[in-house]
This record gives C-alpha cells, sequence and structure tokens, in this order.
C-alpha cells in the first residue's frame, strides 16, 4: 500500500463520510423533533439543498486554488457584492436601453469583468510587493466593500428582468440553474487541478515554493492567475444568485469569505498550503448547508446553527491533526 | 594540568545509526580552564557528538562525565543546568524581545502574584554585561544587534549558570576580523575563569591561535589528542585526512570539449568577488571551500536567483543575463540545490511529478498534462540512473536520500542542460549511494556535460574533478589541475593561507 496514495483518500473519504452520517441523522432526528409531516431526504428538498449550495460552492471552487497555492482570499465577499450591484445596475444603463433582453449576456460581462479585474488587483498587489495574501485581501475586502457603498450608499440596488428570473429558476434534468453552475464550476476545476499544468504547479508551489522557484516555475504570474480565476468565480456566484433575486443590499456578502475558507478546510485542504481537492471541497460544501437546513429541520435557531458549524469545524481539525501526528516525531510546540 | 578533575570527559562515546556508525569510541577530556579544539572533516561526526552531549541523541555505549559524576543527558536544558552550554553557529534568539528577557527566557525572575522583577532583571543582566565587556545594556532590543553582539548576548546567556564547559560550534563562521577579537577575549576571560572550552572549527589560524589542544576525529573515530603547541597545520590536516586517499579516479579518457560556460570577473556585493573560471563540455570542475566561502552563492547567481553585482557570464561564447531560473533553465542551466528537500524537491508529491516539474508546460496535449510522455520520461531516467522506487506514485518524501538526489539530478538531466551545477552531491546520502552518485557525476562528464561541483568534503571533490576552484571568504585563492592538488595545498587554500604568510 503506498502512503502517498492513501492519505488523499482518507482525507476526501472523510468529509463524505461526514456528508452521510448528517444525512442519517436529520433523517432520524426529524421522525422524532420537526413540525413538518416531509422527510428530510424528500427529493425537493435535497434539490433545494444543491441550489443553495451554489453560491458558497462556487467560490470555494476558487478559494481551494488559492489555499493550495497557500495563499488566503479574504475579499471574496465584497467581489461578489461589487459584481451584483455591476450586474443589476448596469442592466438600466441608457447606452444599453437599446438592447431589449441582449442587455442581459452584456450585464453579465461586465460582472464577470469587475470580478476578474478585483482579483488581478489582488493578484498584482500580492506578486509585485510581496506582501502575505490574507493582509492584502484583509486590505482589498475593506476596500471593496467601500466601493459597494460608494455607488449607492445605504441603499440596495434592484433590477427586476423577468427573462432572467425565469432563466434562474429554471430546472434543467430536475436541477436548478445554479446547481448546473456550481456541477460545471466544480468539473472545470477539478479538470484544472488534477489534469493541467497550471494544477500541477498550483500544487508544487503551495508545497515547497522554493523547490517551485528552482523549477523555473514563474510564481508570482502563476498566483495573479489564481486570484483572477477566484475574483471571477466570486463575480459567477454573484451573478447566478442575483439574476434571480433581483436586489442587493451594500452589505451583502458579508462573512461569506469565513464561510467558503470553513467549507474549504472541512474539505481537507491545509491551511498551509500543498494539499487539498476540489471533491473534498464539495463535500465541505454540502457538509455546512446540510447542517444549516437540517438544523433548522429539526427546530434550530440560526444562532445554534452556527455555534454548532463552529464547533464541528474545531473537533474535525482536532481529530484530523491527530491522525497526521500519530507516530512521527513532530516538534511539540 | 594532570593533577587536576577535567571538567568534562567522555569515555568510549558509540552512537549508531541505521547502518552508519556515526560515532565509534570517541574519548577525550576538556580539562578546567583550557581550550580545547575538536576538529574533523564535514561527516566526521563532530555534531553527533554535540548532539549526544546536548542529550538529542542518546549514546549506544560509553559515558559523559561531568566533573567526577557520570551524566545522562536528557536535553540541552538538562546538560546546561549540569553545566555544559553550548555556543550554536545559528542563533536562536528571540530578536523582538531585549537583551535581559533573552538571557533570562525561561527563568526571569519573579515577584509575587507572577509578576516580573524588571529591576532585578536588568541589573543581573547587566552584571553579566558588564563582565563581557560589551557595548550594549539589557534593555537594548536583541534585533538591533550585529551578528557577533547576538553571539555575546548567547555567550552570556551561558554565563547565568555556574558553567563548567562551554562548546562553542563555529563561532566565527559569521564574524568579521575585528568581531573576532572580542569574541577571543570573551574566550580568554572564560578560560581565565577556569571553564573548559570546547572550540568546534576549521580555521586552522584560530585554532592554533587560541587552543591549548586539539582533539581530531575522523570518520566517527577518535584519532588522538595533541598539545597545540607541539604541532603544526600539517601534522593536524594529516590526522583529519588520515590514510593516503585514492586519488586515482576512472583516468579522463574523454577528451575535453569546447568551453560551454565562462564567468568573468563576476561579483555579488560581498559575498563573493571578482570570480572568474570557465568549465568545458567533458569537464568536471569542483568548487571547494569552507561554509561562507561563497560557492553556492556562485551556483545561484548563474542560476538567477541572484542579481550579480558585476562581472560577466558567457555561454558557448556569447555573453548572456540571467534574472531568474526560468532563463537559466532556458539557456540550459540547471542546478541541483545544496538543500535538497528545501529547494530541490517537492516532498509532498510523486516521483514522477517531480522529475518533470520543469518541464511540464511543454509535455501537453491540448490543455491537459500528457502523463503518458511523463511517464516514459521517468521511466527512462529511473533505469538510466537507477532510482530505486516502487513506481513513479511514490511520494518523492519517502525515498531514501540517494534515490531523492537521483530523482533531482533526472529531473535535469531529461531536459539535456548544458551546464549541471551540483551543489553538495552527497549531503546526508549514505556511504553507499555516494559513490554511486561520484560515478554517475563523472560518467555525466564522459557523455559531455559541463559539470560544475560544489563541495565541503575534500575526498568527494578530489574523488570527482578535473580540475579544483578552492575559495575563500569570497574570493578564489586558486585553481588547480588534478596533477598538481594535494590534501594539503588544497587545505592551506581553503583556510586563506598562502605560501608566504604559512605559519610553519
Amino acid at each position: 500500500m503506498q502512503a502517498g496514495k492513501m492519505t488523499p483518500f482518507i482525507k476526501t473519504g472523510a468529509i463524505w463520510a461526514f456528508v452521510v452520517l448528517e444525512l442519517i441523522f436529520f433523517s432520524v432526528a426529524g421522525e422524532f423533533l420537526s413540525l413538518s409531516d416531509k422527510p428530510f431526504m424528500d427529493l425537493d428538498n435535497m434539490l433545494l439543498l444543491l441550489k443553495q449550495s451554489a453560491p458558497i460552492g462556487i467560490i470555494a471552487m476558487g478559494m481551494t486554488i488559492i489555499m493550495i497555492n497557500g495563499n488566503i482570499d479574504l475579499s471574496v465577499g465584497a467581489i461578489f457584492a461589487l459584481a451584483a450591484v455591476i450586474l443589476l445596475d448596469s442592466m438600466s444603463w441608457a447606452i444599453f436601453a437599446g438592447l431589449g433582453d441582449w442587455v442581459i449576456p452584456v450585464s453579465w460581462a461586465l460582472a464577470l469583468l469587475t470580478g476578474v479585474v478585483l482579483g488581478a488587483v489582488n493578484g498584482l498587489i500580492v506578486w509585485k510587493t510581496g506582501v502575505d495574501a490574507f493582509i492584502v485581501t484583509l486590505g482589498s475586502m475593506l476596500g471593496f466593500r467601500g466601493l459597494v457603498f460608494m455607488y449607492n450608499g445605504e441603499n440596495p440596488t434592484s433590477e427586476l428582468n423577468w427573462t432572467l428570473v425565469d432563466f434562474a429558476e429554471a430546472q434543467f434534468l430536475g436541477l436548478h440553474t445554479a446547481t448546473w453552475f456550481l456541477a460545471a464550476v466544480t468539473l472545470v476545476i477539478w479538470y484544472v487541478m488534477t489534469r493541467t499544468v497550471h494544477g500541477r504547479n498550483a500544487y508544487a508551489i503551495g508545497n515547497n515554493r522554493e523547490a517551485a522557484v528552482n523549477a523555473g516555475i514563474r510564481v508570482g504570474p502563476h498566483m495573479m492567475i489564481n486570484f483572477m480565476i477566484i475574483g471571477f468565480l466570486a463575480a459567477l456566484s454573484a451573478v447566478v444568485f442575483y439574476s434571480e433575486s433581483g436586489s442587493v443590499n451594500p452589505n451583502d456578502g458579508q462573512l461569506y469569505e469565513l464561510w467558503v475558507i470553513t467549507a474549504v478546510v472541512l474539505g481537507g485542504t491545509k491551511l498551509t498550503g500543498g494539499a487539498g481537492s476540489i471533491i473534498g471541497t464539495l463535500g465541505g460544501v454540502l457538509a455546512i448547508q446540510l447542517l444549516r437546513k437540517g438544523l433548522g429541520h429539526i427546530g434550530a435557531d440560526t444562532e445554534t446553527v452556527n455555534l454548532v458549524i463552529g464547533l464541528i469545524l474545531i473537533a474535525v481539525l482536532f481529530l484530523d491533526r491527530q491522525l497526521n501526528l500519530k507516530g512521527k516525531e513532530e516538534l511539540k510546540t | 594540568m594532570t593533577d587536576q578533575t577535567p571538567a568534562l570527559r567522555l569515555e568510549g562515546i558509540v552512537k549508531t545509526f541505521p547502518g552508519v556508525r556515526a560515532l565509534d569510541g570517541v574519548s577525550f577530556a576538556v580539562m578546567p580552564g583550557e581550550v580545547h579544539a575538536l576538529m574533523g572533516e564535514n561527516g566526521a561526526g563532530k555534531s553527533t557528538l554535540m548532539k549526544v552531549l546536548g542529550g538529542i541523541h542518546q549514546p549506544n555505549e560509553g559515558q559523559i562525565i561531568v566533573g567526577e559524576e557520570p551524566t545522562v543527558m536528557t536535553s540541552p536544558l538538562q546538560a546546561k543546568s549540569k553545566g555544559i552550554v553550548f555556543i550554536h553557529q545559528e542563533l536562536s534568539l528571540a530578536e523582538e524581545l531585549s537583551v535581559a528577557e533573552n538571557i533570562y527566557l525561561g527563568e526571569l525572575p519573579l515577584k509575587s502574584f507572577g509578576r516580573v522583577d524588571w529591576a532585578k532583571l536588568y541589573a543581573q543582566t547587566d552584571a553579566i554585561l558588564e563582565k563581557l565587556k560589551v557595548g550594549f545594556n539589557a534593555k537594548t532590543r536583541v534585533g538591533d544587534l550585529s551578528i557577533a553582539n547576538q553571539q555575546m548576548v548567547e555567550i552570556a546567556r551561558a554565563l547565568t549558570v555556574d558553567a563548567k564547559a562551554v562548546i562553542f560550534d563555529e563561532p566565527t563562521a559569521s564574524l568579521t576580523d575585528a568581531e573576532k577579537v572580542v569574541l577571543f577575549d570573551v574566550i580568554a576571560d572564560l578560560k581565565s575563569q577556569g571553564v573548559g572550552i570546547i572550540y568546534i572549527s576549521h580555521r586552522m589560524e584560530e585554532i592554533f591561535k587560541i587552543t591549548d589542544r586539539i582533539s581530531v576525529l575522523r570518520d566517527g573515530q577518535y584519532q588522538g589528542t595533541v598539545v597545540t603547541a607541539e604541532t603544526n597545520e600539517e601534522g593536524v590536516t594529516q590526522m583529519m585526512i588520515g590514510r593516503k586517499l585514492d586519488l586515482s579516479r576512472a583516468a579522463v579518457t574523454h577528451e575535453l570539449g569546447d568551453i560551454a560556460l565562462e564567468v568573468r570577473d563576476l561579483s555579488c556585493g560581498k559575498l563573493f568577488e571578482n570570480v572568474s573560471f570557465q568549465v568545458r563540455r567533458g569537464e568536471v570542475l569542483g568548487f571547494y571551500g569552507l561554509v561562507g566561502a561563497g560557492r553556492t552563492e556562485i551556483a545561484e547567481t548563474l542560476f538567477g536567483l541572484r542579481n550579480p553585482s558585476g562581472g560577466t557570464i558567457h555561454l558557448d561564447g556569447n555573453e548572456i543575463k540571467i534574472n531568474s531560473p526560468a532563463d537559466a533553465i532556458a539557456m540550459g542551466i540547471s542546478l541541483v540545490p545544496e538543500d535538497r528537500k528545501g529547494q530541490g524537491l517537492v516532498l509532498g508529491m510523486n516521483c514522477r511529478d517531480n522529475m518533470t516539474l520543469p518541464q511540464v508546460s511543454d509535455l501537453t496535449a491540448g490543455p491537459f498534462v500528457a502523463e503518458g510522455a511523463e511517464i516514459a520520461i521517468f521511466d527512462q531516467y529511473r533505469d538510466k540512473l537507477d532510482i530505486r522506487t516502487p513506481g513513479w506514485k511514490q511520494t518523492v518524501g519517502n525515498l531514501s536520500g540517494g534515490n531523492q538526489q537521483k530523482i533531482v539530478i533526472g529531473k535535469w538531466l531529461s531536459m539535456h542542460p548544458n551546464v549541471l551545477i551540483v551543489d553538495e552531491p552527497t549531503r546526508g546520502i549514505d556511504v553507499g549511494s555516494k559513490s554511486e552518485i561520484h560515478n554517475l557525476i563523472r560518467e555525466l562528464a564522459a557523455q559531455g556535460y559541463a559539470v560544475i561541483v560544489i563541495s565541503s568534503e575534500m575526498p568527494e571533490v578530489l574523488h570527482v574533478s578535473d580540475r579544483i576552484v578552492a575559495m575563500y571568504s569570497g574570493k578564489v585563492m586558486r585553481t588547480f589541475t588534478s596533477e598538481e592538488v594535494t590534501e594539503d595545498n588544497l587545505i592551506q587554500a581553503i583556510s586563506g593561507i598562502t605560501p608566504t604568510n604559512k605559519v610553519a
């Protein structure tokens, strides 16, 4: 048995085992505690769960690359909000008035471009200044959020386009539009990370940045591309979500960065970089959404949900550390 | 001295690691008030011995006697409580804290309710600093001090206990000449207070200046102790090298080709200055010198990791500029770095991915990596270099040092470089694999590669090189051909001794 092969399997396997455990727990507990007659594992309920996972999930895929790289991006929530504002506001801009429903792809493109540009700003600063990504994106988190407020003050930005709403609420083969986006993003990023040079380099840089430099990998541009990818995905998440809701508050997307990071870490990606998987992250995203939904199903209130998720996060990481420490002569710190 | 009890005595210390007898019956004693040099080539067992003394390794046989009391060392802290103190080459200080806090770290004087007794702390510290006659006080932030003064802080730390023996491990490695004088004064002071001192250094000049006796280790075996005044550099060198080395390597049968790489007056700040050399295809050029002589820095400059402050680099006769490792790789200059695990390999990745890392962007089919092509390359070089691994999926971190090194070498060979630079080719590799790596280097030269080998091990550099560049503190002292070189003239060149100022 090869150690190198088993470890990632156990790691991604563990989060999926946890997902199954949650399903069983909430189904059984729901029988006794739930006020509703419907079983927890009702098909519609599960489809809704996937749809609700999409906004966090789409961003989490990008965060996985960033974190495998050994970086972190705290500004995703602010990028999400700003992209949403651009999306909804641009649909009523005078220059696009003659486009009719063709304004939709234009607005989408503008919103996505916003995400890519904001991500590029993060990446460029990290690359050129060498300042830690945590600090850089902490700054840009505040800065980008500032831009959201500058745009429209405390007021919500709203634009309801019914064609768009129909598209967003559509179901194809049972799955909602948002779910399809999540699935597509997961598949593409999974391919990128497992099959392409970019993915290979991402792992190498996160695992041993010096060795990666010595192998001729241009680390700066590589990291900038990753920040552009996560910027794009944060914007895509906004596009998918606000196409349906049609109204964005300037505070929307706050704490998204923390939910996203929680999902990625639960999925087995190391904060120090070099290891992690897209499939694990998908498990982490579903695990969190299941907890939220399941606890709601058995009648717990929102505050309890946060408490439980927090405890579980710490417990999972503690367990992970214990399993990994075993038998190794690590320094006691 | 004979009527005194030694400050520290080692008796028949044996330490084995799997496959290696690192220390084989080492016995010597340090008298109170004596400066006792411990010498030996790299790998002779000096550091292992220090780790045994500090309780990091437990000896398989033999005992450590402090004063008259046989002692089992369990940790450096416990050794310190017994009066055995280490001054390491690498300092371990908290830069943001004051000198006083560093000196009493972990044992700050306290008042009631766990409050620090600052007045007492500073008073005690200043008393010690006064003894050392240093130009800073207890409240100075350690990060603001020079390296030499930081070392003084380490020494001051040693003086907080009733030290019986103080061990200096290459203390002058990063000191300027003026700073060395201060250090030697402190050592003289300690000596006059009756402290026994073990002084580990490669620098003959210093050894003959400050030590009373010299003990020599070679291949983990104790070679004897001599009184410094009764011997000379050649005598000590002879003890360190022992048997006449077999220099008769596979005779150079192949013709040397054109000059592949030529360096003219290359400088990088004060790391190295006006270095010139050339290496031909089919030739192995060795670089020998002490740690800090600038050898690795030259390699890093050639590989684009450092910007030169002057001089030119020519590849096949054309002047080139190398701004990054990517540039160097594109021009066919590759580096097998000194720190294999830290700089050469991505330990968490598998063998195949490590081997193809620099060229994976060329091994693609559409958007995807062509894994078949990668496996083909891995298989080819696994066979060629005889890399022993269950398969390409094996995580590199699980391989032995020798096989890891072969992966790094294979990584570059598979790209057919113009110049291959190998920094410390056999560091941390067991004896059997060492000769394999040496043969491999010779073979690569025979195949027409221009190879630069940097090594701190004299037998190695003598064995593999066609010519040897001897370096001392950033300067090329002399370039030897294999006919000219002897252990003596090589050791003298790298110790900064030129025939004119040689001590007879």
